[in-house]
């Protein structure tokens, strides 16, 4: 299972529909938390350099990936997946997303935007030890609501 | 100097996200690391010892595939290495 903030989850998937009918991804910063899998604490947007064919292909820059890495350890967290949207294609994983896969226990977020407009968001996780023995497993996305801290002044006077 | 690892590969540095090794060069850095940790260096390096065509090394803010020294390029203690496998894919069945 994957926890993700309300906010977070939201702008994931409108992100994937700013970028129509392009791809969009970007980074998962939070902690894996054991028996519990991978919790969500900051989203980070990225650039998709595969401007060449962009509909159907993504790649962040090893230097974006740096810089977010970096961040990721000022802030305490560590770098726990990434999201894609699939422009008029399903929110299942590819062949070319299985191929290019390399970051075991992380969280692979997939939104599909059919016309402009999020539809469906899904997330596998990348489980295995190497190449050979990686897989996709689906995992569910439980999207958490933001607590309200209600004031009153009751009391108070 | 300092070698950070990216979250797949610390299980084999026992869960240790940042780890300091001494070396001359680049190439000298990473042999001591897969020697501290042995695991690591099939994640890292084919079986002919060239670094996976996925696996980025940056000395610093640099590509070390772009420098003019590669991985022979000198480093100090005070230079820093990251690790950083790729991030790719897209929704085209079978684009490589």
């Amino acid at each position: 299972m994957i926890r993700i903030s309300e906010e977070d989850y939201a702008a994931l998937r409108a992100h994937g529909e700013e970028t129509y009918p392009h791809e969009c991804c970007g980074v998962l910063l939070g902690k894996h938390e054991p028996g519990m899998g991978n919790r969500v604490s900051l989203i980070v947007r990225a650039g998709n350099t595969r401007t060449d064919s962009a509909h159907n292909r993504y790649n962040i820059a090893p230097q974006e990936l740096v810089r977010i890495q970096r961040q990721a350890r000022g802030l305490g967290f560590d770098i726990i997946g990434f999201y894609h949207s699939h422009p008029d294609h399903p929110a299942q994983w590819s062949q070319t997303d299985f191929a290019e896969a390399h970051w075991m226990g992380c969280s692979y977020i997939i939104t599909s935007v059919e016309k402009g407009k999020a539809v469906l968001t899904n997330s596998f996780l990348l489980t295995g030890t190497s190449e050979e023995d990686k897989a996709f497993q689906n995992e569910q996305v439980e999207v958490e609501a933001a607590v309200v801290v209600a004031s009153s002044s009751a009391g108070e006077a | 100097m300092k070698i950070h690892i990216p979250t797949p590969l610390r299980g084999y540095t026992g869960g240790k996200e940042t780890v300091e090794v001494a070396g001359a060069t680049v190439a000298a850095t990473l042999g001591q690391l897969t020697a501290d940790f042995p695991e690591l260096r099939k994640h890292l390096f084919t079986d002919e010892g060239k670094l996976r065509s996925f696996v980025n090394v940056y000395l610093n803010d640099d590509d070390v595939r772009y420098l003019p020294g590669k991985e022979e390029t000198a480093a100090t203690s005070e230079d820093e290495l990251t690790i950083i496998p790729s991030i790719a894919g897209g929704s085209c069945c079978c684009c490589m």
